[in-house]
């Protein structure tokens, strides 16, 4: 029996392998593709999200030195102030110091000016190093200056991260809140995820009765009906985004309706504020509302209302009690797919929004490319991330776990 | 038409005149009058396009009437909603919800009525309980198998004590055991709670067991309305007499009418058979001869099997208790006898000739078909 069933074993465990070998040459190019551009990219940007070698290379002495300053409420011991002094001479000559200017501008005001105005007056040789560094700029005899060497000092930092949150940790190692003038990023992060939040119940509002209604109709119709939804899809993303500035804009069509038909009397600001960026958003957004909701009512037997009515149920309670119930699963796709997507928009709110409507990615877009502060775009970035990795794992908590229990 | 009255006589739903057409040129209900006796089992049983569903679709609310009213207890429900109707309803699919567990889904006519949470817990465990199905109230339907749905469904129907109960097809989609099986408890059920019940089905042999009488729909009108015994013993016409059981037909014209409703009718052969003329048009009409295998006899035949006739055996089928005879008599290649087994009795070779008898009163003239060729 034993001897029987053993060989027959090892053979099924062969015969799977080869099918688990055919299946893996099949999406391996697919997979590597993915690894080099998706997972690679990902990776290396959470990496400088806490990875931070910038001071610690035009400043080795000083990154080196810092590390044995303890006691944090005194300064440090003259070995770490000449370790300073030699750094920013050497790299002054070597025109490398902007870049120590810069990395110590992220963390303190006027870190730049600091710098540059210590180099200038620091003397060529001096007794104690601690006098001649504090004689050149006094502030150096501030603990929460050497604080920001110490955070710079690398190689790993948390710096970007608790920026990104609109926190910093002091020189003895408190986190506490940035001063509510500097503070933004908690702003932006929650003005991203209201807005994302509005689009998804906005794009909920508007594309379930339409997928009610495709779901209803017979097939030659809804077909029809389904191109249209689908029209939007055809059409760059930046030429719709255009499109609703033409639209929404003082002399546009809408304000020109409104006017002749005696609604308003003078242009109402429809662009470059949140009513432009709902709108637009809304529209780009609402196939991918409308298409899973689709999907799940078209597999709902009209039977299920029938029964509840003829049991005893009006229109309303058979729709609310047994119609809505069946389309959660619909609902929760379409909700977490648009609000995922709408919490990265970058284009419409950059193109159809004011100053004051940017979402967070507007800023990742900044520090990248315009500020050059890869850190800190990369902390945003990954802020952003773990948010909708939460907002994933909670959904699949309540929609998507329920939503197989279902079937 | 032997139309016995049930248990009570009184009208719970009539029909009157009613009319359906989807697309304003077919009908797919043609003036339909019909009377469901308070009580009573009736069942629609048609093929499909019949318009049985169609009626009963009327009757729960979920199509109007083109033409002609329904009554319920004497009023018109034209304008009444179908959850206004106070009708139970138990689906093909069962249309369990799958949302909710079992014990809710029962109790959801009860929901709905604004009952209390312990109250309706109560009875819904009861009706449940009624189906046999009380230990899994907790489960949801995806869980349950088709047999279980289907007294979940039933339990659903019944939980709120409608006056009426409309099945439509509910046993469809089971296999033949459990089917049968499902046929003696909604007929149990039925008895135990005394309440209506209309039924629909293309199942003949599930009209025959289960109910009180049977409207044959087809083409829109009802073609005959019997009891299940009346329908099978007294066909009134021919598609009635093909749809239920097992049927014989042999084409002829009348020749003499005779006293007592018999008339006497010409094969196509040239042979002549008496029957009761059921449906014919008189003499020289073309009509078909209708009987039941079980009804036709071969060797054991007496002086009351008046008709004989010669036919050349094609095909012996065993089949245990009898033994199925297909013969080629007076042009119908496919006419069927079933012979009862007994011991030394010879059973008849492939080629042999040989005699049918069947008496008069169980061979039935009946309408032929328009285009006057053979049936069968």
């Amino acid at each position: 029996m034993n001897s029987d069933t053993d060989p027959l074993k090892a053979r099924l465990r062969r015969a799977e392998r080869m099918r688990q070998v055919k299946a893996f040459g099949l999406i391996a190019p697919l997979l590597g593709f993915l690894l080099v551009t998706f997972v690679v990219p990902i990776a290396s940007m959470m990496m400088r999200s806490v990875h931070d070698t910038e001071l610690s290379a035009v400043w080795p002495q000083v990154s080196a030195a810092i590390s044995t300053w303890h006691d944090r409420k005194a300064l440090p011991d003259e070995a770490t102030f000449a370790a300073l002094a030699h750094d920013i001479k050497t790299s002054y000559k070597e025109r490398t110091l902007s870049t120590a200017a810069r990395r110590l501008n992220y963390d303190l005001r006027n870190g730049r000016s600091l710098v540059f105005s210590t180099a200038r007056a620091l003397p060529e040789t001096a007794d104690r190093w601690t006098d001649a560094v504090l004689t050149a700029n006094p502030r150096w005899g501030d603990v929460e200056t050497w604080g920001a060497v110490s955070r710079a000092s690398g190689p790993f930092t948390g710096f970007f991260l608790l920026a990104a949150l609109d926190r910093h940790r002091t020189a003895a190692g408190r986190i506490v809140p940035t001063p509510a003038e500097e503070a933004i990023f908690i702003d932006v992060l929650q003005r991203t995820f209201v807005i994302s939040l509005a689009v998804t119940l906005l794009c909920l509002a508007m594309g379930y009765p339409v997928a009610y209604l495709l779901a209803a109709l017979p097939p030659n119709r809804g077909n029809l009906l389904m191109i249209l939804v689908l029209l939007p899809f055809w059409t760059s993303l930046l030429v719709r985004t255009a499109a609703w500035v033409v639209v929404l804009q003082e002399n546009g069509i809408v304000n020109n309706t409104l006017i002749w038909l005696g609604i308003i009397e003078k242009p109402v600001r429809l662009i470059y504020n949140q009513i432009g960026v709902y709108v637009a958003m809304t529209h780009i957004l609402l196939p991918f509302m409308i298409l899973p909701l689709y999907s799940v009512m078209k597999a709902i037997p009209p039977s299920y209302v029938r029964a509840a009515r003829s049991l005893g149920a009006t229109p309303a309670t058979a729709f609310l009690r047994v119609y809505v119930p069946q389309t959660l699963p619909g609902i929760g796709a379409g909700g977490i797919l648009v609000f995922i997507m709408a919490i990265g928009y970058y284009i419409t709110p950059a193109l159809v929004g004011g100053a004051g409507d940017q979402m967070i990615s507007y800023f990742i877009a900044y520090y990248t490319s315009s500020s050059v502060n890869w850190g800190l775009a990369s902390a945003l970035g990954a802020v952003l991330l773990s948010a909708t990795l939460i907002l994933y794992w909670l959904y699949n908590r309540l929609v998507g776990a329920d939503a197989v229990k279902l079937g | 038409m032997s139309e016995t009255a049930p248990q009570s006589s009184d009208c719970l739903v009539r029909f009157a005149g009613v009319r359906k057409t989807y697309d304003g040129e077919t009908l797919i209900v043609k003036n339909l009058d019909l009377d469901i006796h308070r009580g009573e089992f009736l069942t629609l049983l048609g093929p499909s396009g019949s318009g049985k569903t169609t009626t009963l679709m009327m009757l729960a609310g979920f199509e109007t009437p083109t033409e002609g009213e329904i009554f319920l207890d004497g009023k018109s429900i034209r304008a009444v909603p179908p959850h206004q109707r106070g009708i139970g309803m138990v689906f093909q699919n069962y249309a369990l919800f799958p949302h909710m567990t079992i014990e809710e889904n029962v109790a959801f006519p009860l929901m709905v009525r604004g009952i209390s949470r312990s109250e309706r817990s109560v009875r819904a465990r009861e009706a449940l309980a009624m189906v046999k199905l009380e230990s899994l109230w907790r489960r949801r339907p995806a869980q349950l198998s088709g047999g279980q749905q289907q007294r979940v469904a039933l339990a659903r129907a019944l939980v709120f004590q409608p006056q009426l109960v409309l099945m439509d097809e509910p046993l469809g989609a089971l296999d033949k055991q459990l089917r049968e099986h499902m046929q003696l408890e909604i007929k149990q059920i039925h008895k135990t709670l005394g309440v209506t019940v209309v039924y629909v089905t293309h199942d003949q042999t599930e009209a025959l067991t289960m109910s009180d009488r049977i409207a044959v729909f087809n083409d829109g009108v009802i073609q005959q309305l019997d009891t299940p015994h009346g329908l099978y013993e007294q066909p009134n016409n021919r598609f009635v007499a093909n749809f239920i059981g097992e049927n014989n037909t042999l084409c002829g014209v009348v020749e003499e009418m005779l006293e007592n409703g018999f008339c006497r009718v010409r094969l196509s052969d040239g042979h002549f058979a008496t029957a009761r003329a059921v449906r014919v048009e008189g003499v020289g009409a073309p009509t078909v001869l209708s009987m039941r295998p079980e009804k036709v006899h071969v060797e054991d035949y007496g002086p009351q099997h008046v008709n004989r006739l010669m036919g050349t055996v094609r095909e012996v089928v065993y089949h245990g208790d009898h033994t199925r005879v297909r013969l080629a008599v007076a042009g119908n290649l496919e006419f069927t006898v079933k012979m009862r087994f007994r011991p030394n009795r010879p059973i008849p070779e492939p080629g042999e000739k040989i005699a049918v008898a069947f008496a008069a009163e169980d061979c039935f003239a009946l309408d032929a078909p328009d285009e006057g060729t053979a049936a069968g």
